[in-house]
């Protein structure tokens, strides 16, 4: 095996020298530099004031471009008050019930669900869909949310989570068909999707709010933009897996095209389809958050509104919420997707199911108006765990500090302090090269100039600086995580008992607010880097553990097996056979790391940072579009990067090792 | 928060909101803007409940302190309650500067924002708090990362406030460290008092903070206009911002549209007043006392009936 491998490798020795002089040109530019020396800091005069011009297109957008009979703001205006209706409706059913009338103080003539209601329907549909299990899962998270107090917070979530999400999965599926459709649009959006997952929310919250107004729908449609790109990806991978014989057997029935799209494609794809869904659901409930601060409101205010006042068990409390909400949701979605496929045909028990759940619904509701504790969860019966975790945290603060200052004091002096002080002095033009010739080694010319494009990009447009402090922040944080993802990861692979616990640990943590946690880090490590990347690190560890056991499960049991017969020790069997035939699949983990880390990058701005999220969060506090914009991009570009290496790299290294592509 | 929107679906559902009068100009709802301090929550649900006894509709709307401006120059926002002289006055000049936000006057608060430290530091630094003992008292202030320099933490970097401009003039052996967020500074000071530690930070009132915790503010020289704008003025001959920082009023700011629209509105609203007094008692009672924002604006607005009537008349 191990032979196998190293024959599999191809000889790099030219490439050794290349990279050899690369580093040595570096390390004269850097020996030689004054500290104006161009190569250096990129000279001011250089710089291409892009974000000014981004600035006044928006400007112009906003207050100039008209289109004949309405103006662009108005044709913005307008669909911001159409998506208002589902979300009012939405929120109607949650929240306020309906009162039918134009004056919003008039009173509710129909009475919002009632929240034993909510409870059991979803409970009930948990039942159906996956059995006992999942409906005690799903129906402890929701009395969760009453108990503690958080109910109305939650549904004003939901509702608007829900239209969200609805109109996430229907933009993404149309789009995702025309892409199936048409090649060429497929290609065209691809680079807009890189860019919708990448850029930071907090860019493009500026120009949303706007060309959409301030409000809750604002923050809907930023919830839209950051959730649908997974759902339009899925889309098309799943129409183009549909199999062959089905689309010919769709022909041969004289399908025409709409019905071959909803009655043969759409339907034979929907268990891939669900994965998308699943994905919009997720990435909405990440922004619950984010759309609060510009008026979402619900849980994510809860969070935030909690943490001002420094109540750090409130906001947990109300983080865990949203987690819980998060994985009813999620739970619920899976194991849609995992349904069989409905048999067509009269089902006699769907219309009875439909009656009773109706009725779950209906009763509790129309008897609330009798039984106040039907209609809202009564407030004396709800539990708080009150001051316990912040006298925790204070504890922890009084009697460790010094230990923790220490600990901190030493790190950044021998590590941290001197990473920065390499990444902030290297040359950009060598990191340019540098980029372009691994994108070469890696992927050929195309992605050598990709790379090198974007980060010169970052150069030119004066955000040099500021991106080394986040490769910094990034890096560091990515490292660590990796080193404690690995060893979980490798632990949890063969026990799976574990395993679960592990996971249900990083999904809790991928899913609970980080700002639940930045609050008592800033307590115990004081505002500045060390805290972001302590913030960073608890993010991105889930993934880095996630794709490791991931990996380790896909090494095909057949080898595994064979190294047995041939007499290999488990660590040698782990060392030598499993984990570097797993190595692509942890590799790509590792990029999901990066991309994790660089999220957070934003939020970590809250923290007191001084990089490329601080230009952004400066950006949405000034309401500059082109500032939030450009140093979001700059974000969005590293990010690409990475990404395009490391996904290359992971392909060359399966195609070697005889893995499927 | 959740008993506010727990109250407000309640109201909504029974019917309990004020009873609506006819006689006002528009029943179109009035937004007023809330940020991210009690204070301005305050000032804004009182005026709120002032305005819906008066028979107007409103809505309040979470947006961002100076991206606001945007949203009340195109009227999707029509009221923000607390415009700081100290840090918003050159948002709001620039702003009604483009005749679509009108000045709604003062609040009748006084914004102060200064360095502060907590009492128990003078025991180790005396002779504070002249701001010409800190220098000697750098040391207490310093940590690992700053290195012989004190450590001073300011606000967000958004909040301006020329405290780097301020140590250079002034010849401060500090380090201007920003805080990300008004929370991370505020749990610094926590966790600092918690283990009866030296800090030295901004703080800005009216605020629960100086209510909460025992302390005091530096005494820079006082500012004046020419501070900040003759290099001549202060101690320091050849740099401004030799001096403490402006004291200032906290203004009301409208969108120009809503004037004509709603009229009667608008003239309470520029009637509103309330003093510092008043409203750290206020805040202190919310985010000490753990009473519910509406409870206590509620029972304001019972208690001081006589005081708002008059604005509306």
């Amino acid at each position: 095996m191990t032979l196998a491998l190293r024959a599999a490798r191809p000889a790099a020795r030219p490439w050794t020298w290349v990279w050899l002089a690369l580093g040595v040109v570096t390390a004269a530019l850097m020996a030689f530099a004054t500290p104006d020396s161009p190569w250096l800091a990129y000279p001011k005069a250089w710089e291409l004031p892009l974000r000014l011009w981004v600035s006044d297109a928006m400007k112009w957008l906003v207050n100039r471009f008209d289109l004949g009979p309405f103006t662009f703001k108005e044709l913005t205006r307008g669909l911001a008050w159409l998506l208002d209706w589902p979300l009012a409706a939405a929120r109607g059913l949650l929240v306020d019930g309906f009162s039918f009338s134009s004056d919003p103080k008039a009173p509710a003539l129909l009475p919002s669900l009632s929240w034993l209601g909510v409870t059991a329907l979803i409970a009930a549909l948990a039942w159906r869909v996956a059995g006992g299990r999942l409906a005690a899962v799903v129906g402890a998270c929701f009395v969760y949310i009453a108990v503690f107090g958080w109910w109305p917070s939650a549904m004003v979530t939901l509702a608007s989570t829900a239209i969200a999400v609805a109109f996430g999965i229907a933009g993404g599926l149309a789009l995702g068909i025309l892409g199936y459709r048409r090649r060429w649009f497929a290609r065209a959006m691809m680079p807009v999707l890189d860019l919708m997952q990448t850029v930071p929310v907090f860019a493009y919250l500026v120009p949303v709010l706007f060309l959409f107004g301030f409000g809750s729908v604002a923050a809907m449609i930023a919830t839209i933009i950051y959730a649908m790109p997974p759902m339009v990806r899925v889309t098309m991978l799943a129409l183009e897996q549909v199999a062959h014989e089905t689309v010919e057997f769709g022909h041969m029935a004289g399908c025409s095209r709409r019905q071959m799209t909803w009655k043969v494609l759409v339907p034979s794809a929907s268990a891939g389809l669900m994965v998308g869904v699943n994905q919009v659901i997720m990435l909405s409930l990440n922004m619950v958050i984010i759309a609060s601060m510009i008026g979402a409101g619900g849980l994510g205010f809860d969070v935030l509104d909690s943490l001002k006042r420094l109540d750090v068990g409130k906001g947990l409390e109300a983080g865990i919420a949203i987690t819980l909400l998060a994985i009813a949701l999620d739970r619920l979605s899976q194991a849609v997707a995992l349904r069989a496929p409905p048999t067509h045909g009269a089902d006699p028990e769907r219309r009875r199911w439909l009656i009773v759940a109706l009725a779950m619904v209906v009763v509790p509701t129309a008897l609330g108006g009798a039984v106040p504790a039907l209609a809202a969860y009564p407030e004396d019966w709800t539990l708080t765990t009150g001051r316990l975790l912040a006298q925790a945290v204070e504890w922890i603060n009084v009697h460790f500090f010094e230990t923790l200052e220490a600990v901190k004091t030493a790190l950044i002096a021998s590590v941290l302090a001197p990473i920065k002080g390499i990444l902030g002095a290297l040359p950009w033009p060598a990191v340019v090269a540098a980029a372009a010739l691994g994108g070469y080694r890696l992927g050929g010319a195309r992605l050598a100039a990709l790379a090198a494009a974007l980060v010169a990009f970052i150069a030119v447009t004066g955000n040099w600086e500021k991106a080394a402090i986040t490769v910094y922040l990034v890096g560091v944080s990515v490292i660590v995580a990796g080193a404690i993802g690995l060893p979980i990861g490798i632990w949890a692979a063969d026990r799976p008992r574990a395993n679960r616990v592990i996971q249900a640990i990083i999904d809790t943590l991928q899913t609970l607010p980080s700002f639940v946690y930045l609050i008592p880090v800033v307590m115990l490590f004081r505002v500045g880097e060390f805290s972001a990347i302590i913030a960073v690190i608890a993010f991105a560890v889930a993934p880095a553990i996630r794709y490791v056991v991931l990996g380790l499960g896909q090494v095909p049991p057949s080898l595994i097996e064979a190294a047995r017969a041939t007499g290999c020790s488990r660590g040698q069997i782990l060392r030598k056979v499993r984990l570097p035939l797993a190595f692509p699949e942890i590799m790509l983990g590792l990029n999901q790391t990066v991309m994790m880390a660089l999220s957070m990058v934003v939020i970590t701005a809250l923290v007191g940072t001084r990089d490329l999220g601080q230009e952004v969060y400066i950006a949405l506090a000034k309401a500059d579009t082109g500032r939030g914009l450009v140093s979001g991009v700059c974000v969005a570009f590293i990010a690409i990067v990475v990404d395009r290496l490391v996904g290359a790299w992971a392909a060359r290294r399966k195609r070697e090792l005889g893995l499927g592509a | 928060m959740t008993r506010l929107i727990a109250a407000l679906v309640l109201a909504g559902a029974m019917g309990l909101a004020a009873p609506v009068r006819a006689d006002v100009e528009s029943t179109d709802p009035i937004k007023l803007t809330i940020h991210d301090w009690t204070g301005q929550y305050v000032t804004t649900h009182i005026m709120g409940r002032v305005l819906q006894e008066m028979g107007y509709n409103v809505e309040y709307v979470q947006a961002d302190y100076i991206a606001q401006f945007a949203g009340l120059e195109a009227g999707d926002l029509h009221v923000a309650m607390e415009i700081w002289e100290t840090t918003g006055k050159d948002a709001l000049n620039a702003s009604v500067a483009t005749g679509n936000t009108v000045d709604l006057d003062e609040t009748g608060m006084a914004a102060k924002e200064e360095w502060w430290y907590p009492s128990y530091v003078k025991e180790q630094c005396p002779a504070l708090p002249d701001w010409t003992a800190l220098n000697d008292c750098a040391a207490v202030f310093a940590t690992a990362e700053t290195g012989d320099k004190g450590r001073y933490l300011a606000g967000p970097v958004t909040w301006g406030g020329y405290d780097e401009e301020r140590v250079e003039a002034l010849g401060l052996n500090y380090e201007v460290v920003h805080a990300g967020t008004d929370a991370a500074m505020f749990a610094e000071l926590e966790s600092a008092v918690q283990r009866k530690a030296p800090i030295l930070l901004w703080i800005y009132a009216p605020h629960w903070a100086p209510s909460k915790y025992e302390g005091e503010w530096i005494e820079f020289p006082t500012y004046t206009d020419a501070c900040y704008q003759d290099p001549a003025w202060g101690t320091n001959p050849d740099l401004a911002y030799d001096c403490g920082k402006p004291f200032g009023w906290i203004k009301k700011v409208g969108w120009a549209g809503g004037e004509a629209k709603w009229p009667g509105a608008y003239k309470a609203i520029r009637n509103f007043q309330i003093d510092n007094a008043t409203m750290g008692q206020l805040i202190t009672r919310i985010d000490l006392d753990g009473e519910t924002l509406e409870d206590v604006v509620e029972d304001w607005i019972k208690n001081n009936e006589s005081v708002w009537r008059a604005w509306t008349q």
